[in-house]
């Protein structure tokens, strides 16, 4: 009907307040949005990087810790595991196989893995997917290194480049085990996990460029030269954590129970997928107060746009007098205020979805490199185009009010005007 | 009831035909104690140019809103084109208005935010009648709008580009004559059309209006105090004679 087109020249006509209001609401879609898609995007990137393991056994500290450092490189183990605690489970007869991991490294802000080459076997991430190169292969050597694919792309490392790592993993004054250079001998496949951020070596080559080193720092006069470390025994101490796949499922949880009752070392076993719920738990009263101010923000834009109709209702009433004389309803008044709060109310979630998208190709890269955080530029979810329905609706639901004021207008005043 | 075919303008005005009639029309407003508009019997008939005299308070725009349907009488009822408005439904009588009645304020008669000719075709977005008969006469609701715009000698192609608002209060009423012609409805009712112009424009005004009114077969009513207008009008009545409930104390 043309009242559309009235409603459009009408909010035209007072564009400014119009701007400003359907701004306010873009701005309040697109943080709503936004928080919907990070929430999305983190709970997706989590649940893709690990698939395979059965358990995940570290020191005994809490699960979820556990979970973040030898999983997603989130935070530091407090304690390191005994190499023979590791030796023992990994030849108990349910097991299949085992990752071991050896954390505390980094290079130029990613992290170092120290493992073996099980790990280019055995880790399986999304839908149990395996790694695969994208150039070279696995370590062999010592100094030889494994490359995730987002450190060679912003590094820019290609094969048999020399790389030097640094001890810890904090950005400034890193004292560097550049005596000790790496060779990089394979490229990793991109997999949208942690696995991208990592540098792999192998469990001697993190014991060769710690053989003189000692509560963090060189042993002074202990300096002992690649070549020479390379003829010692490289047999790691100690581990971070390891991966278990079991030979069936059956065995999860005596198997769980036997590493938490596992004498010489107080371990803990984690279900990554129990564990992660447990935290997703955790989260779900953040994540439900970031929606809920977020929903407070388009509801309070939302209470602008009624502001701006309601305030210009009563200079309109001779406008409401001239439309009845040419033969306007009353319902075409309402349907007139009501389509123009509809028309704001769509146009702003409009201009917030493009606005969110707009945001999100600019800010995923940095998110993704400071965060680990890779959060997918998709199509609206089912939920997000519910929660922007609502938002129509709600600005529909606002023209209502000033819509049956002017529709009791409209009745009093006929073709009378008053001003 | 179905309302009368209008006359096409060549034909012979039918005198007599009446195209509006009221017969006992009472009416007060909700906790009033007397009728401020009591009119046992009124008609104009079709094509008759009929002016109505009253000072401001003398019910006059009861009267008016009485004439469009907007509010329905105590007691009587009146009948336009042969349909009695108490008869129909708000709704219908809403339609009812937008089809057969072209209306003119005495001020602000322009959408503030609708084109020049956009107000003109106002009335066609609602009737399809109106602009049924627009098209009939010419190619496009625009072209009719342009057309009756030049007739009431308005320089359309100077003054379209600029916001209505900043027309001059004549250049305003032309354009809301403009609108009340267009889609040529039987009747136009006019409210004090007049008042707010200089004697000169006044007189230029009424004549456009009435003339192009009668070369479409259109009955004009026109409501105000100003005796000087009656004279280029068939009849004069003064709404005192009319009214016997009389002026309220």
């Amino acid at each position: 009907m043309d009242i559309v087109r009235l409603a459009a020249r009408s909010l035209y006509n007072r564009r400014y307040t119009a701007w400003l209001t359907l701004l306010s609401i873009a701005l309040g879609v697109a943080l709503m949005l936004g928080v919907e898609k990070v929430r999305l995007g983190a709970k997706t990137s989590f649940a893709n990087t690990l698939s395979g393991a059965d358990l995940i056994v570290g020191a005994r500290s809490g699960a979820i810790p556990l979970l973040l450092y030898s999983v997603f490189r989130i935070g530091n183990a407090t304690n390191n595991i005994d190499w023979q605690s590791y030796q023992a489970i990994a030849h108990y007869p349910a097991v299949r196989w085992t990752i071991p991991l050896s954390l505390g490294d980094s290079h130029r802000g990613f992290r170092v893995l120290g493992t073996n080459r099980d790990y280019f076997e055995h880790y399986r991430y999304a839908r149990q997917r395996p790694l695969e190169f994208s150039a070279g292969q696995p370590f062999d050597d010592v100094y030889d290194a494994v490359l995730g694919a987002d450190v060679a792309d912003k590094l820019g490392y290609r094969l048999g480049q020399s790389i030097v790592l640094s001890h810890g993993i904090d950005s400034a004054g890193l004292a560097k085990h550049d005596d000790r250079p790496f060779r990089v001998v394979g490229i990793l496949k991109r997999t949208g996990t942690p696995v991208d951020r990592t540098v792999h070596i192998s469990l001697a080559g993190i014991e060769a460029i710690h053989v003189d080193w000692q509560s963090g720092a060189r042993i002074p006069g202990a300096a002992v030269s690649a070549e020479q470390a390379r003829a010692m025994d490289l047999t790691p101490r100690t581990l971070t954590a390891f991966l278990i796949g079991l030979d069936s499922k059956r065995h999860v949880f005596s198997m769980q129970r036997a590493i938490n009752e596992y004498r010489p070392e107080p371990l803990l076993a984690i279900l990554p997928g129990v564990t992660l719920q447990e935290l997703w738990d955790m989260m779900s009263v953040a994540e439900n107060a970031l929606l809920g101010v977020s929903v407070g923000v388009v509801v309070s834009s939302l209470l602008g746009l009624l502001t701006v109709i309601l305030a210009g209702l009563h200079e309109r009433r001779r406008e409401m007098a001239i439309l009845r004389s040419v033969g306007a309803t009353p319902w075409h008044i309402v349907t007139l205020l009501v389509t123009e709060a509809t028309l704001l109310a769509s146009c702003g979630v409009l201009c917030g979805v493009g606005l969110l998208y707009l945001l999100l190709w600019i800010a995923q890269p940095v998110i993704e490199s400071h965060w680990g955080l890779y959060i997918v530029i998709a199509p609206p979810t089912g939920r997000e185009f519910i929660l922007m329905a609502l938002t129509v609706g709600a600005g529909c639901l606002a023209g209502l009010l000033p819509a049956w004021l002017a529709y009791r207008y409209s009745l009093a005043d006929g073709m009378t005007v008053r001003v | 009831m179905k309302p009368t075919a209008p006359h096409p303008p060549d034909a012979p005005a039918a005198s007599g035909a009446a195209i509006l009639r009221l017969d006992q029309v009472r009416f007060r407003w909700p906790r009033q104690t007397r009728d401020i508009l009591d009119i046992p019997h009124f008609t104009v008939d079709s094509r008759e140019r009929v002016f109505i005299k009253g000072r401001s308070g003398s019910g006059k725009t009861t009267l008016l809103n009485l004439l469009t349907g907007i509010t329905q009488p105590r007691e009587g009822t009146v009948t336009i084109l042969g349909t009695a408005l108490n008869a129909l439904s708000g709704t219908r009588r809403d339609a009812f208005r937008a089809e057969h009645i072209g209306f003119i304020f005495q001020l602000f008669n322009l959408i503030p935010y609708l084109p020049l000719v956009g107000n003109v075709t106002l009335p066609c977005r609602f009737s399809a009648a109106r602009r049924r008969k627009a098209l009939e006469r010419s190619a496009t609701l625009e072209q009719e709008a342009r057309r009756l715009l030049s007739r009431l000698e308005l320089d359309i192609d100077a003054l379209e580009r600029r916001p209505v608002a900043e027309l001059s209060v004549g250049q305003q009423q032309r354009v809301a004559a403009a609108r009340a012609l267009i889609g040529a409805p039987e009747l136009i009712i006019a409210d004090e059309p007049t008042s707010a112009l200089d004697t000169d424009t006044r007189q230029a005004f009424l004549r456009l209006l009435l003339q192009e009114a009668q070369a479409q077969g259109t009955t004009v009513l026109l409501v105000s105090h100003d005796a000087s207008l009656e004279t280029v009008f068939d009849r004069a009545v003064a709404l005192e004679t009319l009214n016997r409930a009389g002026t309220p104390p």
